[in-house]
């Protein structure tokens, strides 16, 4: 029997007894930020398919959604900050081994691309505020100007929608330190999610059949390989060393079986793709609408296990010879 | 990359806590946190028993993750050692370098917001002292400075003594080296 | 800043101020430690009874940390666990403010009221001149711990009290002092005379030196073992030194003198002894020779469950090394009853490896041949502390905690007022619960004199508020030991709230009792002053310092071949004690089965841990981060059979009914299944100690089933037993 404990209290806020420094904060966070990059990647790939007939909404008013959501999600960013008054230190640096680094410049090059794709579609999808305008000369001038760049702007967002969709997958997944995180699968899987999301959100909203059909279409392939990807996960746990099998027991058997399984899984994967299969087909519509909303669901609470798991496995655990709540007398 | 090295003697290490103390005191930590602390493992069935006592903080990694993963600088390498130090004027407390420490050797400085951890004492190394809790240590079993010169205390002990880091594994090349 | 006001700054920086002080960003605002303007002050620990020599080092007037003197050899520029967290004492929100008197309120409650110094001062001195008058001087006695208590001793003998008693001697070092100084005509002393730095074979019997944590015998304990002398630990618990033991006796409780009888036994019969060493120093050889003969290996086995061909191998071990061989003394020894003739046994054991006066044994103490201030002699005491224990305790040379207490119960008790100093004595003597409180309705007066609101403040009529060792002046520190020294304590800090130094409350106190002339002074550094000119040095110089170290003017280690004269009534060491057998106890140790305990019961084991001086420091802010409460050890196979978990809370319960606060469990192999231990000290019942108070468990509470040692007095603590009780909520 090994009995290995700590002898003097150690009771860093967050740190013990499991480590929680990341909460609903960055939960959210990851969660818009995959959504705006599907948001970004959806209204830059239809207008490039040429899908203006097919799909209007996506290739003209979608894009205005991409910074409101990234907005948002950089709020609970920085609301997660504990020195949030140094905050502008993210900007006076470029650390080429730190992928929050990436993700910082990525953030803040989403939106000159994004209010550029808005720009370069304004007069179509908003046509209320663009009549408005029209005898602004200067703004005219604007808009002739950059609807021209129309498709070189689409070519540029697609890749910083990727980025910003993988980044976030690719940080979590370079912390050797957390074994739960610590694969090459992360990335592509929250890429996958966050672009499901945002085609499921973008069927939520758009208003033409054709446009829902389209996209619950690609929703529904997305998921495919997101089931594929997650498969892989699981196996590549269940292989792995010792800090692997110890998380991979918490999602099977352990606290977390219930949320993935039921929450994530089921609701959050198969029943959307059974929902897009029969909408697919033609059935029921009022139900099906149902589809997106459990696919946005299941895209948060992914990221929520994973914050929550990946925190929780560790390669260090002690237990403490001492109740630490008693250092709460000292206050 | 000058390497500084603690090397604690497992087999003098008592558990006492005195480290613990004089760091807390030496580097102000604010109350109830810790830079560093002490692990017993024993193992085996009464009356076979082995035990050992492991004074462990912050090990100044040579491949440190934090210092990697830290988006502005802020965690970084001092001086060209593998001292790793904080700067509080560039942290933005985003706790990267909490998740992506493997030895939970980082905390967050209340109530300043920024991240701390232990600093091998370096405001003393810079005189010529050691760290405070080596110098502090009752039976003497702490040893600290610099592996590059091979006539240092830490670099003999090294040579002639059997010793092992904490999980070796995680590819981090810890520097706190435990004597057995 | 401006230039000369940098100059001035840097001038006071004691250490190199070369390096700029703010190293890390443009900002100013996390300066790192010491960049500011850092003052030293020397002083000595109040800890524990070691005295280690330090600085208080404060930066920017605001105090920073305590560091060692590197100029003191008795410390060796170290400090330890609690030394390093002495500013807790100094910091600690709940320490005694303003001195308080015991006033009955209108609704007939009782209750403290803060008073002013005078009304505090004038109420006790009115009340011990009416003891005085009505009953006479002796009829007071203090019970005290601490260097500081030298004021107090100082004021009662002054006053006419021949009574005083610390908790340390019948509750604690009493019965290895007094088996000492039976066998070899003097006691150990604090610090201990052992000479660990230079052991080749070390035996601690039931010793845990590295839990407790003793500077200098840790220090001297380290040192031996780098040197890969043979550590021997006789303990029924898996102790920090056992650890690290070549050899771990996992011994039987209670039966520690059968084996040491037994090693006895097998150094006479392999002629292993050191033979010219007793010849030349000892008596009695031949009776102890007869007497061990029966205690075989083989028949010791079954008593102690140490097998025969491991005492056999310890014994050679120990020979093997010898003179260079220590069998430890041990410190707190009060445990079944028989403890002084444990400690006789020990002494003897020494004395068969010649390990008294020699080297890597026990060596010679000297200290600093002081002369005392110049002062009137003290009257003579109508009664002493013997009038407390009378014809019992023979052997105890020094007051008997226990029976002074006892003799103050009653309207006819022989005392009728104490003041009490720096001891909490109702978690201090094992079971005195009833007896503190039956002696609180007779005692006419009662003072404690405290830097905390411990336990024992519940029961004054008076509480005086002293200040830390960080805020007075003391008694030089001049201990024997292997080097001469005399080490200062100085006021680093002024006094917090309104409490006070010892030394003037005393000579307060002796003014209003007419005794000016033994307090010819005005402050205590007069005194201090004074006895260092005397000696070639300076309050001045020692503020400096800290220490002044002397050289030896006697010899560490006999000579070879010299005679020694030993203050036993024969010259010599005596194996067999003709004292002890004049007043009808056994000349020699005989090994006394233990009690065992009843049927769903397990052996109380208790101890130290590093963290805490025990009660004294266990709501110290520093020390409390540390260690915020004791743990209950229990063996796994016990907690498999009781269904208890790590983390668990759980009372203990005694036969005589009396339950413990919860205490936390911990389940490890380090504790025998027959047993559970836990540190001393916790279990704090007083409110105002905030942060430990109703936390952990207190052990002293349990120990109703004490064994007092009739030679001496000393409460053995060790031959009790509890059950464990399972929380229900």
């Amino acid at each position: 029997m090994l009995e290995e404990i700590l002898v003097t209290a150690r009771s860093n806020p967050h740190i013990d007894p499991v480590m929680d420094v990341w909460g609903w904060e960055i939960s959210v966070y990851l969660f818009l930020g995959g959504l705006a990059a599907g948001i970004m990647f959806f209204s830059a790939l239809m207008l490039l398919l040429n899908k203006d007939e097919e799909a209007p909404f996506s290739v003209n008013g979608l894009a205005l959604l991409g910074p409101v959501v990234l907005s948002l999600g950089m709020t609970t960013l920085f609301l997660d900050l504990s020195h949030k008054l140094f905050v502008w230190r993210f900007y006076t640096t470029f650390e080429p081994t730190s992928p929050m680094s990436y993700g910082a410049w990525i953030l803040i090059l989403f939106y000159p691309v994004a209010i550029l794709q808005v720009v370069s579609t304004f007069r179509k999808g908003y046509p209320f505020f663009a009549n408005r305008v029209n005898d602004i000369p200067l703004v005219v001038r604007l808009l002739d100007l950059v609807e021209r760049y129309r498709r070189l702007i689409a070519w540029l967002a697609i890749p910083i929608a990727v980025a910003l969709g993988i980044y976030t997958g690719i940080l979590l997944s370079a912390f050797s330190a957390r074994p739960f995180w610590n694969t090459g699968l992360l990335g592509p899987l929250f890429l996958v999610s966050g672009l499901s999301t945002g085609a499921a959100l973008t069927a939520l909203i758009a208003r033409q059949h054709s446009e829902r059909r389209l996209l619950t279409r690609i929703d529904a392939g997305l998921i495919v390989v997101e089931l594929l990807i997650v498969a892989l996960l699981l196996i590549n746990l269940s292989t792995g060393a010792k800090p692997q099998l110890d998380a991979a027991a918490m999602l099977m058997g352990g606290s977390y079986t219930g949320w993935f399984w039921g929450v994530f899984v089921a609701l959050g994967l198969l029943v959307p793709l059974v929902l897009e299969y029969f909408e697919m087909r033609g059935s029921v519509r009022r139900i099906v609408m149902l589809a997106p909303v459990l696919v946005l669901l299941g895209g948060y609470v992914l990221r929520a296990i994973t914050v929550d798991l990946g925190q929780e496995t560790t390669w260090i655990d002690y237990q403490s010879e001492f109740n630490t709540q008693l250092l709460e007398r000292l206050h | 990359m000058a390497l500084y090295a603690m090397v604690i003697d497992t087999k003098l290490c008592i558990g006492c806590g005195d480290c613990v103390v004089a760091c807390k005191t030496e580097n102000k930590v604010p109350e109830g946190l810790n830079r560093d602390w002490v692990v017993e493992a024993t193992q085996g069935t009464y009356p076979n028993l082995k035990t050992e006592f492991r004074s462990e903080r912050c090990n100044h990694c040579s491949h440190a993750t934090c210092v990697y993963m830290c988006p502005t600088g802020a965690s970084h390498h001092w001086n060209g050692t593998n001292i790793v130090l904080v700067d509080p004027n560039k942290c933005t407390g985003c706790k990267a370098c909490i998740a992506a420490c493997p030895y939970d050797a980082r905390l967050i400085m209340h109530p300043g917001g920024y991240i701390d951890k232990c600093t091998f004492c370096h405001h003393r190394v810079e005189k010529g002292l050691d760290p405070a809790c080596v110098s502090t240590c009752p039976t003497h079993c702490m040893y600290f400075g610099l592996l590059d010169d091979p006539s240092s205390t830490v670099s003999e002990l090294l040579r002639t003594r059997n010793y092992k880091v904490l999980s070796p594994e995680t590819g981090n090349q810890p520097n706190v080296y435990y004597l057995i | 800043m401006n230039r000369r006001e940098f100059i001035k700054i840097s001038g006071l920086l004691g250490i190199s101020s070369v390096v700029p002080p703010l190293f890390l960003g443009g900002c100013s605002a996390h300066p790192l430690p010491g960049a500011g303007q850092v003052s030293r002050t020397p002083t000595y620990c109040d800890m524990c009874f070691w005295k280690c020599a330090g600085f208080v080092e404060q930066e920017n007037a605001q105090p920073w940390k305590i560091t060692g003197n590197d100029t003191d050899l008795h410390s060796e520029g170290r400090l330890c666990t609690r030394g390093t967290g002495g500013l807790g004492s100094y910091e600690d929100r709940d320490r005694l403010k303003k001195p308080l008197l015991r006033v009955t309120g209108s609704d007939g409650r009782q209750t403290f009221r803060e008073v002013s110094w005078d009304e505090a001062l004038d109420h006790i001195a009115e009340r011990l001149r009416s003891i005085a008058e009505r009953y006479g001087p002796d009829r007071t006695a203090l019970l005290n711990h601490g260097a500081g208590a030298n004021h107090f001793k100082h004021l009662m003998r002054a006053y006419g009290s021949g009574s005083n008693a610390e908790p340390a001697f019948a509750q604690c070092r009493g019965p290895r002092d007094v088996g000492f100084e039976l066998t070899f005509g003097e006691g150990l002393g604090s610090p201990e005379r052992t000479d660990m730095e230079h052991s080749r074979c070390i035996v601690l019997i039931g010793s845990h030196i590295g839990e407790n944590l003793h500077n200098g015998q840790v220090q001297t304990l380290a040192t031996a073992l780098r040197r890969d002398a043979t550590l021997i630990t006789v303990d029924p618990r898996f102790s920090v030194p056992a650890g690290k033991s070549k050899y771990w006796l996992p011994i039987k409780p209670g039966t520690d003198i059968a084996l040491l009888l037994s090693w006895m036994h097998v150094l006479i019969d392999e002629g292993l002894c050191d033979k010219d060493y007793i010849k030349r120093y000892a008596t009695g050889f031949e009776q102890l020779t007869d007497h061990v003969a029966r205690y075989s290996p083989e028949w010791v086995y079954l008593e102690t469950g140490i097998e025969p061909g491991l005492i056999r191998t310890t014994a050679r071990e120990m020979a093997a090394s010898a003179p260079a061989t220590l069998i430890h003394p041990g410190r707190h020894t009060v445990w079944y009853g028989d403890d002084t003739q444990r400690s006789r046994a020990i002494a003897i054991l020494n004395a068969l490896l010649g390990s008294w006066g020699r080297k890597g044994g026990l060596y010679i103490k000297e200290n600093v041949r002081l002369p005392k201030y110049p002062l009137p002699d003290y009257p003579k005491p109508k009664s002493t502390f013997r009038a407390a224990h009378g014809d019992r305790y023979p052997f105890a040379n020094e007051g008997v905690t226990n029976a002074l207490i006892e003799a103050s119960i009653g309207a006819d008790a022989h005392y009728k007022g104490w003041l009490v100093y720096g001891t909490n004595l109702p978690m201090t003597i094992p079971g005195i619960r009833p007896q503190l409180k039956a002696a609180m309705d007779s005692l006419e007066l009662v003072v404690v004199v405290d830097t905390m609101p411990m336990e024992i403040t519940g029961y004054a009529d008076v509480v005086l508020p002293e200040c830390t060792y960080l805020e007075r002046y003391d008694d030089l520190r001049n201990a024997g030991e292997r080097h001469p020294s005399l080490a200062l304590r100085m006021p680093a800090l002024e006094p917090r709230f309104d409490s006070k130094p010892g030394w003037w409350i005393a000579k307060q106190l002796g003014h209003r009792l007419g005794l000016d002339d033994y307090f010819p002074w005005e402050d205590y550094a007069e005194v201090i002053d004074w006895q260092l000119r005397q000696v070639g040095s300076s309050l001045e110089e020692m503020k400096k310092t800290g220490i002044k170290n002397f050289p030896r003017t006697t010899a560490k280690y006999f000579s070879p071949g010299e005679a020694v004269s030993f203050y036993t009534p024969s010259g010599k060491i005596e194996l067999y004690s003709q004292q002890l057998a004049d007043k009808g106890f056994d000349p020699m140790p005989e090994f006394i089965r233990p009690e065992q305990p009843p049927q769903g019961y397990y052996r109380l084991n208790y101890g130290r841990m590093p963290a805490h001086t025990f009660g004294k420091t266990t709501n110290n802010p520093l020390l409390f981060q540390l260690a915020p409460e004791n743990t209950l050890w229990v063996n796994p196979l016990v907690a498999n059979e009781k269904g208890l978990t790590n983390g668990e809370y759980v009372r203990l319960a005694n036969p005589d009914g009396i339950f413990s606060n919860p205490i936390r469990v911990r389940v490890t192999e380090r504790i025998r299944p027959d047993s559970v231990f836990m540190a001393h000290g916790f279990g704090h019942t007083s409110r105002r100690l905030r942060l430990t108070a109703n936390v952990g468990a207190d052990d002293s509470e349990l120990m109703t089933n004490v064994k007092v040692d009739p030679l001496m007095g000393g409460t053995g603590m060790r031959g009790n037993f509890v059950t464990i009780v399972k929380e229900t909520v």
